[in-house]
């Protein structure tokens, strides 16, 4: 690695929406082209990264700078087996996201927020200074405003308004949690710091009830952010109103960063607290998952529809990061990533018939699978990964979720099953009344996919399918750095035990064997 | 050994390429080329078998890893083959009844704008099915089991225009979701005690006569209850897939799909899977005589159930579904029993004269253009001979009447039901008489008396008069070969297992997995068996009998009284006590609950805030003098604090 690739991916989509902003009036439309180019060559940046990443645990990549030392920030950075296919899936959506769907007005601004809401999730995703994870999960919020305000549907300003507002509001819990970890931990080590090794090695030290309410405090503003129900309702307004690319990447990607969030500062670096706290996320959790699935099943919009399905997916990340086993939080990592693939292939999809079709409202639809049976083949492949079909990428990770949970909280799995018939009932429904059934109206003749939008879709139906038949590669590369996560419970709280009885071989090595210059030494080699 | 990959590869292989080119190939290219994937599987197979008989008959279990599929942290799953007994039985009988009607369907589907949409289906139907019966574990079982449902949802629903099939398609797949649920948590549980997914870890290894080692006498042998619950949640599966009650609600509806499609899924490969998946696991099953009689009491009361609703159907397919969830039901009775050789045996024979049935009515369907009321047929025998004569065979076959093949495995199945329990068997016995009776009626509607079609179809009617008057004919060649040669097996098909001692080979090649101290057979001594049979065939020929002269006419309305017609109102019923409130929750919920309740909260804490604020401006009055006052008060507050912690 002789470039500082971390680096270079956050600010080479700054770079970008510098380039395309800085593009004169008259030759706007370049901006397309300017700005998914510079997607794609981030995506070459993180193929680079994906394959030179070591199957070992612990933080590869490590970039480390004094920033402002008075207050212990550095601008650290590295990525593990957890991040790195958030990066990688991040990386794959954005040029997706700003190729497929069309762009109505003012591609140039567009770009520019696309590129600099890339920038914020990667920088996000790669943080290992709880300041610097706490200005980039900030940053994202301004792009999608601007997303959702400037390109989105009728009731476009409400829904930014309610969703910055709503996941600002959690944010400032997530800002007091930071600065008073910050405060005790410099004052138990003598140094203040917000270096996640630092404060990790030693917030376990802290008193129990402290450990507890800072870790509330980070639950309040992922809970929203995830969200976990009852704090969803921002979701299914802005994932609505948003432009299909903005949907795209808000439900694929951003909400991800309250998932990572939970599971990277809260249960890593309180561990105690947080397999206290426990029994209360698995049961939002899966209430979440009926919830979403039941409210989904019954509404009007298309696209509300599969904004409530999300509601319920997120249920069965939360269930797997807080099961506390190896196929538990691997399976909630991978389905942060199949996440990421089907929904963004979704909404793609649902914004094709907006389109053509100028209206979502499911009794307005039908039989549309007669005059575009290419987007109903793609559209059903789409919902089966959804469901859960094995074979396809939604079913590796919820199994891995609910047999991982199964082992630990045997009834919360078992509930989490029940969505499984759920998210059957109202895919299927809404497939059926959507593509199947008689044609009527402009329904018989609206045009089927082009060739630029088969083409851009293509990667995410390789990856589900991929992910679906042959996920060992991204497994392998993911559950080193959970069993070290685990490892790292059982250091910090020997009452637990790593489950199940047959996985003890675990390395530890995340921190204390992580030199701060990124350099893997001893166990973890 | 290596050609069990092949009998993978080649269907997906057929799937893939008609995926890509199956609108250059067309009609009948892509046909041909899926009916010579499926032949191909099935040569596959042939070859697999007789490597395996070449062994000895305890070394009859071979391995085939293909590659790691989950690898996390304590679980290992792999993609791989188990080539034993159970497993190349299934095979040949999936394939070779597979091939068949693939080669039927080239002439059948002929025409029809799906053409080659129908063959991907139908090859990527074969390929999970294969997977599902080779597979050598669970989860990768689970993965066929997944895939031959979505292939039934994509293929009830083949025609998706038509709003009743679309429906049906759903109907079909969330329901055996359900089952799947149970399927999903039985492997949970099983992962949680054994810490493994393959067979050979959990049902212990392949030694004759010690197929359950591993569960009795194991030092992590498992307790009965853990037994009972791991083989009841395998049984809801199975329930769900080859549609007992309670879930069988789907399959007749399933015939929405074109005729071939219920013959090859819903009638010979894809609803045996649940009988399948229970003769598998029947370790575990058998280690809970709880979960056995659970399953027997299921088959029985299915079979009986669905028999009765069989006997008033007007609908020829719709006859012939009702009878296919009877029989399976005979299937998990004798299963259920203990019976698991019986069971395949049953399976295996009702696949031939199923599969015969239904693509002989297929053949009808499609020479009465079709037309699928049977009181709108009527003498068609002179018409459409071979299909006639090749459906009597398979009418005479599931009746029971020897020495057809259905005889001989019913037989097996009532003798292992006898053994375990009387009433079951008497239910079953009941059974065996009214499927002759209502297959008889049947025969006698739509191949023997009057032709009832041509007033049935008017001179006005448009499309007679565009097309022609109505010429029911004998079908192309491609149809009239799997005719034949169904019609063959499904007359001796039962030489597989005769119950004399040189013959019964299927028991003897299955032996080594079910063993003989559980074989009802053995317990059963041949007088017994003797007058047990003649009972069932006497039973059977009444049956036969009462139908042919009952329905020389075709209306008897006493015959066909309403509950009957309608199914005992079990979908009625559902749908006005289970559809009606769970929608009016889930509309609560949604419009109620989330729309006014929780995001009510958030817009009253946002109306607060903005509240607050417009109170809080009142204070910014711009007065220099309102200001000097507050600050005066605050002094003022501070000072007296400041004094009380001096003071104390």
């Amino acid at each position: 690695m002789g470039y500082p690739i971390l680096n270079v991916l956050i600010f080479l989509p700054l770079a970008g929406a510098v380039v395309v902003m800085a593009i004169p009036a008259a030759r706007a439309d370049l901006a397309r082209y300017i700005g998914v180019g510079f997607a794609v060559v981030e995506l070459g940046f993180v193929v680079d990264l994906v394959v030179q990443f070591k199957t070992v645990a612990g933080f590869q990549f490590v970039s480390n700078h004094s920033w402002i030392s008075a207050f212990g920030i550095s601008w650290h950075l590295g990525v593990d087996g957890i991040s790195l296919f958030l990066v990688a899936m991040t990386a794959l959506l954005f040029p997706i996201a700003m190729a497929g769907p069309r762009v109505a007005s003012n591609p140039r601004s567009f770009m520019g927020w696309m590129l600099v809401l890339e920038a914020g999730c990667i920088a996000t995703f790669v943080a290992m200074d709880l300041f610097v994870f706490f200005v980039m999960f900030e940053v994202t919020l301004v792009p999608g405003y601007f997303v959702i305000a400037g390109w989105g549907g009728l009731r476009r300003n409400y829904a930014a308004f309610k969703f910055f507002i709503y996941t600002f509001a959690g944010s400032a819990f997530l800002f007091v949690g930071i600065l008073s970890v910050w405060f005790l931990v410099g004052r138990r080590t003598g140094h203040n710091s917000f270096d996640l090794i630092t404060i990790t090695r030693t917030a376990s030290h802290l008193p129990l009830v402290d450990q507890k309410l800072i870790l509330l405090a980070f639950v309040a503003a992922f809970a929203v952010k995830i969200p976990l129900v009852p704090f969803h309702t921002w979701l299914p307004d802005a994932y609505t109103e948003a432009p299909t690319a903005g949907s795209m990447v808000i439900a694929g990607i951003l909400f991800k960063l309250g998932a990572y969030g939970i599971l990277r500062f809260g249960v890593f670096i309180f561990p105690t607290a947080a397999i206290d706290l426990a029994p209360l996320l698995l049961t939002l959790a899966a209430i979440g998952i009926i919830y979403g699935a039941v409210v989904a099943t019954v509404q009007r919009d298309f696209k509300r529809l599969v904004a409530y399905g999300s509601v319920a997916d997120v249920g069965f990340i939360v269930l797997g990061v807080f099961a506390f086993t190896s196929q538990g939080i691997t399976g909630g990592v991978l389905e942060m990533v199949n996440h990421g693939l089907t929904t963004g292939a979704m909404f793609f999809l649902v914004g094709m018939i907006w389109e053509r079709r100028r209206t979502l409202r499911i009794s307005e639809l039908g039989g549309l699978q007669k005059s575009a049976p290419v987007m109903a083949g793609v559209f059903v492949l789409v919902i089966m990964a959804a469901i859960g079909l094995p074979g396809l990428n939604g079913f590796v990770g919820e199994f891995l979720v609910l047999v991982g949970t199964f082992i630990t909280h045997r009834w919360w799995a078992v509930v989490g099953a029940v969505g499984v018939i759920l998210a059957a009932v109202y895919l299927l429904w809404a497939f059926q009344r959507v593509f199947q059934g008689p044609a009527r109206g402009a329904n018989a003749t609206m045009a089927d996919m082009t060739w630029r939008e088969r083409g851009a879709i293509a990667p995410l139906l390789v990856g589900i399918v991929f992910l679906g038949v042959y996920p060992a590669p991204v497994l392998n590369r993911i559950t080193p750095s959970v069993s070290n996560l685990l490892a790292h419970v059982h250091s910090v709280d020997p009452h637990f035990k790593i489950p199940p009885s047959g996985t003890t071989k675990v390395v530890y090595a995340v921190p204390a064997n992580q030199a701060v210059d990124g350099a893997l030494t001893g166990a973890a080699r | 050994m290596s050609a069990a990959y092949l009998i993978v590869a080649l269907p997906l292989a057929g799937f893939v390429i008609n995926l890509w080119l199956g609108r250059k190939l067309g009609d009948p290219g892509s046909g041909w080329l899926g009916t010579l994937a499926s032949v191909g599987a099935f040569a596959a197979t042939v070859v697999v078998w007789a490597t395996l008989l070449g062994r000895s008959a305890t070394s009859r279990s071979v391995d085939k890893n293909i590659f790691t599929w989950l690898p996390v942290a304590g679980l290992h799953v792999n993609f791989g083959l188990q080539i034993d007994p159970l497993s190349v039985t299934m095979a040949l009988f999936v394939t070779g009844v597979g091939s068949l009607i693939h080669l039927y369907s080239i002439g059948y589907m002929k025409a029809d704008p799906g053409y080659p949409r129908f063959f991907v289906y139908l090859n990527l139907f074969l390929f999970s099915m294969v997977v599902l019966v080779l597979s050598d574990n669970f989860l990768f079982t689970f993965l066929g089991w997944e895939g031959v449902g979505f292939c039934s949802y994509g293929l009830v629903g083949f025609w998706f225009d038509r709003e009743t099939a679309a429906v049906a398609a759903k109907k079909a797949f969330v329901t055996n979701r359900v089952g799947d649920f149970g399927f999903m948590v039985a492997i949970f549980f099983i992962f949680f005690h054994f810490g493994s997914l393959n067979y050979s870890a959990v049902l212990g290894g392949y030694h004759a006569g010690h197929a359950f080692g591993l569960l009795a006498g194991h030092p992590g042998a498992i307790s009965g209850v853990t037994a009972a619950a791991i083989s009841l949640l395998l049984l809801l599966g199975a329930v769900g897939k080859s549609a007992q009650i309670p879930l069988y609600m789907w399959l007749p509806d399933a015939m929405e799909g074109p005729t071939p499609v219920s013959a090859l899924i819903h009638a010979a490969t894809m609803v045996t899977a649940g009988v399948y998946l229970m003769c598998r696991a029947a370790p575990i099953l058998h280690y809970s005589h709880s979960s056995q009689v659970v399953v027997a009491c299921i088959g029985a009361a299915t079979a009986l159930f669905a028999a009765t609703i069989a006997c008033t159907q007007d609908d020829i397919k719709r006859v012939l579904a009702y009878s296919t969830i009877s029989q399976l039901g005979y299937m998990f009775l004798a299963v259920g029993s203990g019976g698991y050789t019986d069971g395949l045996f049953h399976m295996i024979s009702h696949a031939f004269f199923k599969a015969l049935l239904f693509l002989a009515a297929g053949s009808v369907i499609h020479g009465m253009r079709d037309e699928q009321n049977m009181k709108k047929m009527g003498g068609l025998g002179r018409y459409m001979p071979l299909t006639a004569v090749t459906f009597c065979i398979g009418w005479l076959a599931i009746s029971g009447i020897p020495p057809f093949s259905g005889f001989w495995s019913k037989d097996d199945v009532l003798v292992s039901a006898w053994q375990f329990n009387k009433a079951l068997w008497a239910v079953g016995l009941v059974t065996a008489g009214l499927t002759a009776y209502y297959m008889s009626r049947q025969v006698a509607l739509v191949f023997f008396g009057e032709a009832r079609w041509e007033e049935a179809r008017p001179a006005h009617d448009e499309a007679a008069d565009h097309e022609g008057a109505l010429h029911p004919h004998e079908p192309d060649l491609t149809m009239r070969f799997p005719l034949v040669l169904l019609g063959v097996l499904a007359f001796a098909g039962g030489i597989v297992n005769l119950p004399y001692k040189p013959f019964n080979a299927l028991e003897r090649f299955l032996s080594p997995l079910f063993p003989t101290a559980i074989d009802p057979n053995i317990v059963v001594g041949t007088q017994t068996k003797v007058v047990l049979s003649v009972v069932t065939t006497a039973l059977a020929v009444a049956g036969l009998v009462l139908g042919l002269t009952a329905w020389r006419r075709a209306e008897r309305p006493a015959l066909e009284p309403a509950f009957l017609r309608h199914g005992w109102y079990i979908d009625e019923g559902l749908a006005a006590t289970v559809d009606g409130p769970m929608a009016g929750v889930a509309g609560g919920l949604a419009y109620e609950v989330d729309a006014r309740g929780i995001d009510g909260v958030v817009g009253a804490v946002a109306w607060m805030a903005g509240a607050g604020g417009r109170q809080l401006r009142k204070l910014q009055t711009g007065y220099v003098r309102n200001y000097a006052l507050g600050i005066g008060l605050g002094a003022v507050a501070l000072l007296c604090y400041v004094a009380t912690r001096v003071g104390s």
